[in-house]
């Protein structure tokens, strides 16, 4: 039909041969074939790293990979054997306290589960990278040693490595920091954090906990827990799937007709329309979070203004009555998300081929049909994906919750108010009541839900992609 | 001028319909009626809170009720106390600390999301895809749930004490930046293969292609993303709230946060509005000079 949608795609699939365009072919220097075919000083490679690289003359890089295996024995021998050993136990001696002659008191050190707890992680972690460690040695001496079969004796030099990592292997260069960067902030974090749902590690254990299996898990899920209860998850849960579904739906089809209305033929002035609505955007979130928070209060300018007006007697309970807070905050949220579908949208609604239109006008198809049948299909097909990605960030909408309403109202005795989503549930737990091991349940329950929509609604993209009867 | 065109446009529709112009005429005008009036009502309910709290930073009276919903007598006084009154919140000191942070944050980040990207987009590896979709399941943990625990791991290597937190946060902001790069990665995808193999042809290796040749192609959408990358310590409180324990290592929007906590609310909520004024200002600016390249982004992430 649109010949300038279709022209990319196929474009696109041309270089595809037998193995698609990202097929790359797997190394020869594999670990098996140095097993098989190594000789004497690629085998000893095996225990003594770089000892392949130095009889080729690399000196460097058998010095480094030396080095890295010194390091890693060291640190095994005056830290990590250590950690290692405390790990399964999470320590248990206590601080103690000694009165000497003069009667002062002198502290000995206790153990701190939560510092045992991370060390051995950590110790872990560099456990891997040193099994990563011997897997490149053996296959770089491997290497070395079939470079120097293939160039009578001398293997690539060390400034070869450096230009070849500038140019094939420029993705190691590029890659190193970032990566070690994800390492070390997200990726060590996240495991450290899993790990302590399996522990006891909750305000009445701070210092010393152990591993107690799921216990957490079985606080959380059932019903005579004090903090948290299958009652109270199942209602977090429940409200946090409605906020997400509203959130994101209403957002979605109240942009979509305000930038219809705005896209008319005949509205005038739709730059400036535009631009008011865009000015929400331009204000950082938390100002206007917080400026809405203090607005919709009891004695808020919203309430003086309507009970100056004479509306109401006395002042609306935006924030503090359970279903009028729940419609505050999904309302709010429109204030704050419709300008970003108005910019998404308006920019769709422009893309949409005019010769749709105006073969629909002549085949008779009124404002409706159209709409129904081109520009409806059309927005969906480029905003699906688009629209998972919201749905996901509101379930993870820490800011909106937590500025606008804290979770409040919130019930004598529960952990979580009536506003609460999971994730301010979590952050409540652990930061305010230093609930660790639920938090980390919770956190890990988030992911499960958020893990399974993703997967059922790509799945079913998926499919409707394969129709694509629209393009 | 676009309005001039709307109209020769709706001139022509109306030749097209002259059969039943009338009819038609009457319902169009009375839709253009309605969908002002409605435009011109939501625009006033979307300006209010922006211009209610840029009217209350100038307001004589610091408490946060009032009986009229706007003020009704203006000073300056606000924005000079903000800056001179040090002793209880010190906020001069937050926002020159944000400000450091900010500009660490966006050159680190900056160059971690450039390198992915270009990695993802042009080079070809074992493990790429297998490291795409480790991102993706990483990016559907809670960030929140990991906070507690970045706190714990600075805590092990001592950043937390009072004169590190600055580096800290730098850390924190920029070191799992490089996750972000699918927006980056969508645009690169977009820049044609040729410029890449003519530049190779002429000699340069895969390093130089990436700074010789996608670097200044790439120029808006780093603007963007150096934006970005300068917001995320203005915008961000959750992190910064763990992380910083004392006041005089509080960012500017802890800072904010903290003027609406009981205790100050009284006496700085005035404040707190011209604070949120100045910190909006240039974002807003910001804002409105990268909106292009933000809806190309936009476009470029929607493409996948």
């Amino acid at each position: 039909m649109s010949t300038a949608t279709l022209s990319p795609r196929t474009r696109h699939r041309k270089p595809r041969k037998k193995y698609g365009a990202d097929y790359i072919a797997p190394s020869p220097y594999t670990l098996r074939a140095a097993l098989a075919n190594g000789d004497i000083w690629t085998k000893l490679s095996i225990v003594v790293f770089g000892l392949g690289n130095l009889v080729h003359k690399q000196i460097v890089k058998g010095l480094l990979l030396l080095a890295g295996e010194i390091g890693f024995i060291c640190f095994m021998i005056f830290s990590g054997a250590k950690n290692l050993s405390k790990l399964p136990g999470l320590g248990d001696q206590v601080q103690g306290q000694v009165q000497d002659a003069d009667g002062f008191w002198h502290y000995t050190a206790g153990d701190n589960s939560v510092v045992i707890l991370l060390y051995g992680v950590a110790t872990i972690v560099f456990c891997i990278v040193f099994v990563l460690w011997w897997y490149m040695s053996i296959r770089s001496a491997y290497k070395a040693q079939c470079e120097a079969q293939a160039n009578n004796g001398r293997a690539n030099s060390f400034v070869d490595d450096i230009h070849e990592l500038a140019n094939q292997r420029a993705w190691v260069t590029l890659m190193f920091l970032p990566v070690l960067g994800i390492l070390v902030f997200t990726v060590l974090p996240l495991i450290f954090m899993i790990s302590m749902a399996f522990t006891d590690y909750d305000h009445n254990h701070l210092v010393l906990f152990d591993w107690t299996g799921f216990d957490a898990f079985k606080q959380v899920f059932s019903n005579s827990g004090s903090t948290v209860s299958a009652r109270l998850f199942l209602s977090v849960l429940g409200w946090t799937l409605v906020w997400a579904v509203f959130a994101t739906f209403l957002n979605f089809f109240l942009g979509m007709f305000l930038a219809m209305i705005i896209n008319r033929k005949t509205t005038h002035g739709k730059g400036f329309w535009r631009a008011i609505f865009s000015m929400s955007i331009a204000v950082p979130q938390f100002v206007s979070l917080l400026v809405m928070s203090q607005m919709l209060q009891q004695q808020g300018a919203i309430n003086r203004l309507l009970q100056s007006w004479g509306w109401i007697d006395s002042p609306l309970p935006f924030l503090t009555d359970a279903t009028w807070a729940r419609v505050t905050v999904i309302i709010v949220n429109l204030w704050i998300g419709i300008p970003y579908t108005i910019m998404q949208i308006t920019g769709i609604l422009q893309n949409i081929p005019a010769e749709l239109y105006e073969a629909a006008k002549i085949d008779g198809a009124n404002w409706w049909q159209t709409f129904i049948k081109i520009t409806m299909p059309y927005i969906f097909f480029v905003l699906t994906p688009y629209l998972i990605t919201t749905f996901t960030g509101n379930v993870n909408n820490f800011n909106v919750i937590y500025l606008l309403t804290q979770g409040a109202p919130t019930p004598v005795g529960d952990s979580a108010g009536k506003t609460d989503l999971l994730i301010t549930w979590l952050y409540k737990l652990t930061v305010d009541k230093n609930d660790y091991n639920l938090g980390a349940v919770i956190g890990i329950m988030t992911f499960i839900v958020l893990a399974v929509v993703s997967l059922v609604t790509y799945r079913s993209t998926g499919s409707y992609k394969n129709e694509e009867g629209f393009q | 001028m676009s309005s001039q065109v709307q109209s020769a446009s709706a001139a022509t529709a109306d030749v097209e319909s002259h059969g039943f112009m009338h009819d038609q005429r009457k319902r169009r005008i009375a839709g253009d009626i309605v969908a002002h009036v409605f435009l011109a009502i939501l625009a006033i309910i979307w300006i209010i809170p922006i211009v209610w709290v840029f009217l209350e930073s100038f307001n004589k009276n610091p408490a946060p009720y009032q009986n009229t919903f706007f003020p009704t007598e203006y000073t300056f006084d606000n924005f000079v106390k903000l800056f001179t009154e040090r002793n209880v919140l010190d906020f001069p000191r937050m926002f020159l600390n944000t400000l450091i942070i900010a500009i660490f944050v966006c050159l680190i980040s900056l160059f971690f999301v450039l390198s992915v990207a270009y990695c993802m987009s042009r080079l070809r590896f074992r493990g790429r895809k297998g490291f795409m979709n480790v991102v993706l399941i990483l990016g559907m943990f809670p960030g929140i749930m990991s906070v507690v625990a970045i706190y714990f791991i600075l805590k092990a290597i001592d950043l937390t004490s009072d004169g590190f937190t600055i580096l800290a946060l730098i850390l924190v902001y920029s070191a799992g930046s490089g996750v972000n790069f699918y927006v980056m990665k969508g645009f690169m995808d977009t820049i044609p293969k040729s410029l890449d193999e003519a530049a190779m042809l002429d000699g340069c290796t895969r390093l130089q292609v990436f700074t010789k040749i996608i670097l200044p192609v790439c120029r808006p959408m780093i603007v963007y993303q150096t934006i970005t990358g300068f917001l995320t310590p203005w915008l961000d409180f959750v992190m910064a709230k763990v992380i910083c324990r004392t006041q005089t290592n509080y960012t500017a929007s802890l800072g904010l946060y903290q003027m609406l906590q009981k205790e100050y609310i009284q006496s700085w909520f005035a404040r707190f509005a011209a604070g949120a004024v100045i910190i909006s200002i240039p974002i807003a600016i910001l804002f409105i000079v990268t909106q292009r390249f933000y809806q190309e982004s936009m476009a470029g992430s929607v493409k996948g």
